[in-house]
């Protein structure tokens, strides 16, 4: 039934886009060109940009890539998508899965390199995508980043390897409320609550803090790892200098590598400094994988189970098959906008900025030198300054995260968000999948982003529709 | 860019539309004249199903190329009746590839059924005889995958259940250094092993993380692969006297069955005459269906044959890492793959069913590329051929780089890289943009 219902959602926003399409095309033979609106480029990923509409569109190396780069990105992609196994396995480069994780594999989340998926409210299925962080309050002393909690660490890894217990079943609830747009028009958007049920060490301390976390798309990463920091830095205005109500922080997180505090960059809070760190902090906390960055097995104390079950050798993953997978995440290819010349796009273009959305989703960046060629020197359209932003208080998780506070999330990129739903079947948007939709997500905006979101609110359908347009293209 | 289909010849068609089925003889002896006429009967269909999300997205596609073909005015030298052609070969070709990959499935459930009848080393010889056998056949059909048709579909896709790989050994049975592991050996969390209970262990996990498929029959008939220049060597007491024998049969049978009832679902998704996958496949425009097919060999060709399935065992020099591990049958996979590609080129597969490949209609566009793409797949399976078996000592440690088993690895990889190139070109020679890994 629930395949079926999806199925028909599927049905029904192909049959708008097709539509929409139509229009598009109806506007580009009626000479339309050179029509109003902004200019785009559509090449999102400058020279690392592929114009492919299939369901590889987000799975594909960047064109420029050299043949032995080429080979090290399939090296990484191996690892990124095939299952871990339990150990001791004859596979012996890929066992050590857990003893507790949320997924086997990184695109069991990342579904073709896309989005994560949300658990499935009858609890029938599993459905991968959705995590929950967890901490004290507190810093870490080392790190100065959240302090895990002493019996469920910093994660809830709702899975494990036979004869180990998962730590727990995250539930979500939502709640539903309704408002009006500016014309009148309603919608509805939905609350969620989070529970953990079934804890297998007691109930989680009262004083826990929680933050859900959705896998994100992993395109184009390494442009923005590309990004000069001072240039990020450059756009931040933590006291609201300049008094337009966007102040823009950068969080400075701790680095594994170099042992100290650097610019973060990913995550939902900016709460990782590369691409790299990010693959190994995943690798353990959602896969159970040790690595170099992360040579100790994910079980607290208390964990006997999972502290006494075999592993998958010291470290599961090695240094070259770690630096691989953060090749290739670095080397995926941004998919080109469709439509950029289109009428209601460059139309929509203009709104976003009028809107005030490109204050924090920053059109424009440009790359400085990189290891690898294909990222080098590239002028990108990422649509994010990669700053942290006041969202109070919808979509507040009141969770510390280094710099970031409880109500502060990343702006996050925008490219290739039109074709989330077409590669994966779902599209759910915001740090936890809660909006359903575009205009959900842009609704729920607020602290900074409530100016923008009340022009979006006001605006007559037909502006909406451009917007959303312009979304959808890129 | 591609060629605008007559919009008139489509209605006419419809008013041919036979009542029942087609017939299989008709696609083989009129090809072009049964897919016009398959594409009414299925068209007919697809307005109330379902289940061609893909099919749908890409008519949308087909009407926004469409309109720019009119308003660019570029078009295809390549006859469209020529592509309706191609695109009925392939349809028929899957569905006689899967038909004769069912035969030999089931040839091996046989054979594996006899054995756990009467569990002899005489038996598991044939059981893993009739595997190995089965494998060859399944292999080609391998290039079908990649473009989200009946075998990877996001939501009803098989693949991670016919052929999951990395296997989780130790979920499934003991392993060395873990006598007690898996679900064969724990009664007590599992007290009977059926379909049902892999089903609902599969459900739970969301993914394909209880261990079926090739590999999962593989394991249990051959075991470990512990010695390093042979293949496993699982002793047939495991089904007879050894601890939870029952229950290691029992789970054998359970996953050949699987394997059967997921074979013949791809083969009912392309059957001719229903209401399938094929129906929706066959009603797009031809080049968007050659499009799927193009990508299916090109992806497979490099990102999956040379990268993943090559270059990751040959660069990481993991021994094991390689997919069929516990037979040592690795290289023989590699073939069978490399020829799927050549299949789908040629337009000629198993079953007999032989018509339009894709080389053909590129040579309608350029002579000289499909020239140069038949000579380079000739080069690339002669290349597989000649990888010295077993496939795993390439990988071990301490073999040199000029060590001849490498070295024909490399060429191979290195072939298989070169020949994508030429596939991506053959499809932009007849207007299908198509991008692989």
């Amino acid at each position: 039934m629930r395949e079926f219902v999806r199925r028909r959602r599927n049905q029904l926003e192909v049959a708008h886009r097709v539509a929409l399409l139509i229009g598009a095309g109806c506007l580009l033979l009626a000479g339309a060109c050179g029509s109003p609106g902004l200019e785009l480029d559509p090449n999102l990923g400058g020279d690392a940009t592929r114009s492919d509409v299939s369901r590889n569109s987000f799975s594909l190396p960047a064109p420029n890539l050299t043949n032995d780069e080429r080979r090290i990105f399939e090296v990484g992609d191996s690892f990124f998508t095939q299952n871990w196994v339990t150990a001791p396995a004859s596979t012996e480069a890929r066992d050590g899965l857990g003893p507790i994780f949320n997924a086997q594999a990184c695109a069991s989340c990342h579904v073709l390199d896309g989005r994560g998926d949300l658990p499935d409210p009858t609890g029938d299925e599993t459905r991968l995508g959705l995590l929950l962080r967890i901490s004290i309050p507190g810093t870490d002393p080392v790190t100065g980043g959240p302090l895990p909690d002493p019996v469920y660490g910093d994660q809830l890894q709702d899975r494990s390897v036979i004869g180990v217990p998962a730590e727990g079943t995250l539930t979500v609830t939502y709640a539903y409320i309704v408002g009006t747009y500016g014309d009148g028009t309603e919608y509805e958007l939905r609350t969620p609550t989070y529970e953990v049920t079934n804890p297998a060490f007691g109930p989680l301390p009262d004083d826990v803090l929680t933050s859900p976390r959705l896998a994100p798309q992993v395109i184009g990463v390494g442009l923005l790892e590309a990004i000069p920091a001072e240039s990020i830095l450059a756009g931040a205005d933590p006291d609201d200098a300049d008094g337009d109500g966007i102040s823009g922080r950068a969080n400075m997180v701790w680095n594994a590598r170099t042992g100290t505090q650097t610019l973060g960059r990913f995550g939902w809070k900016a709460n990782v400094a590369t691409a790299e760190q990010q693959a190994a902090g995943a690798f353990l906390g959602d896969i159970g994988i040790t690595s170099v960055l992360h040579p100790e097995e994910n079980c607290t104390t208390v964990q006997q189970d999972c502290l006494a079950s075999p592993h998958g050798g010291s470290p599961e993953i090695t240094d070259s098959r770690l630096a691989a997978v953060a090749i290739y995440l670095r080397t995926l290819a941004v998919p080109a906008m469709r439509g950029a010349d289109t009428a209601v796009v460059r139309e929509g273009a203009k709104l976003f900025a009028d809107f005030g959305c490109a204050s924090c989703h920053t059109t424009t960046h440009k790359t400085g030198s990189s290891d690898l060629m294909s990222l080098s020197n590239q002028t990108i359209h990422p649509y994010t300054d990669l700053l942290l932003h006041d969202m109070v208080p919808g979509l507040a998780d009141n969770r510390q995260d280094f710099l970031a506070g409880g109500s502060e999330w990343r702006t996050p990129p925008l490219w290739g968000i039109g074709l989330a739903d077409d590669i994966q079947g779902y599209r759910f948007l915001l740090h936890d999948g809660r909006a359903r939709t575009l205009e959900e997500a842009i609704l729920w905006h607020g602290g900074e982003g409530t100016a923008s979101r009340e022009a979006f609110r006001n605006a007559d359908a037909e502006a909406r529709s451009q917007l959303i347009a312009f979304l959808e293209a890129l | 860019m591609v060629s605008s289909r007559s919009g008139g010849r489509r209605t006419e068609v419809f008013a041919e539309v036979p009542d029942g089925p087609l017939k299989a003889a008709d696609l083989l002896h009129r090809p072009h004249l049964v897919n016009n006429l398959t594409y009414a009967y299925y068209a007919k269909m697809l307005g109330n199903n379902p289940n061609h999300r893909f099919a749908i997205r890409s008519i949308s596609i087909l009407i926004v190329l469409t309109m720019t073909v009119a308003a660019c005015g570029d078009d295809s030298s390549v006859d469209e009746a020529m592509l309706e052609d191609a695109v009925a070969t392939y349809a028929a070709g899957v569905h006689s590839a899967y038909q004769t990959s069912l035969f030999s499935a089931q040839a091996m459930d046989a054979a594996i059924d006899a054995f756990l009848d009467s569990p002899t080393q005489a038996t598991l010889d044939a059981a893993r005889q009739a595997w190995l056998v089965a494998r060859v056949d399944y292999g080609p059909t391998e290039v079908f995958r990649f473009y989200g048709g009946p075998i990877d579909d996001e939501e009803i896709g098989t693949e991670g259940l016919i052929n999951a790989w990395p296997l989780d050994e130790a979920y499934i049975d003991y392993v060395e250094g873990d006598s007690g592991a898996g679900i064969i050996n724990d009664p007590g969390t599992y007290p009977e092993i059926t379909a049902d209970l892999l089903v609902e262990l599969n459900e739970q996990g969301g993914e394909a993380n209880v261990s079926t498929g090739w590999h999962a029959i593989e394991f249990l008939l051959w075991g470990q692969d512990l010695i390093s220049d042979g293949a496993g060597d699982r002793p047939v007491e495991d089904y007879t006297t050894a601890q939870n024998a029952d229950r290691r049969a029992a789970y054998l049978q359970v996953v050949t069955d699987q394997l059967i009832a997921h074979l013949q679902e791809l083969v009912d998704a392309w059957a001719p005459g229903r209401n399938n996958y094929r129906a929706g496949f066959e009603a797009m425009a031809s080049t968007d269906a050659l499009r799927l097919a193009f990508t299916g060999i090109g992806e497979m060709s490099r990102g999956e044959l040379a990268g993943e399935r090559m270059s990751v065992a040959y660069l990481e020099r993991s021994q094991e890492d390689e997919h069929s591990c516990f037979s040592d049958n690795t290289h023989v996979d590699i073939i069978a793959n490399a020829r799927g590609v050549e299949m789908v080129l040629l337009g000629s597969y198993p079953g007999a069913v032989s018509g339009t490949g894709l080389l053909d209609v590129i040579a309608a566009a350029d002579e000289e590329l499909a020239s140069q793409l038949r000579s380079e797949i000739a080069v690339s399976i002669n290349a597989a051929s000649a990888i010295p078996a077993p496939f795993d000592q390439h990988l071990r440690d301490g073999v040199s780089d000029n060590d001849p088993g490498r070295q024909a690895v490399l060429t191979t990889i290195e072939a298989l890289e070169t020949q994508t190139d030429t596939i991506v070109a053959g499809a932009d020679a007849l207007g299908i943009a198509i991008e692989v890994s």
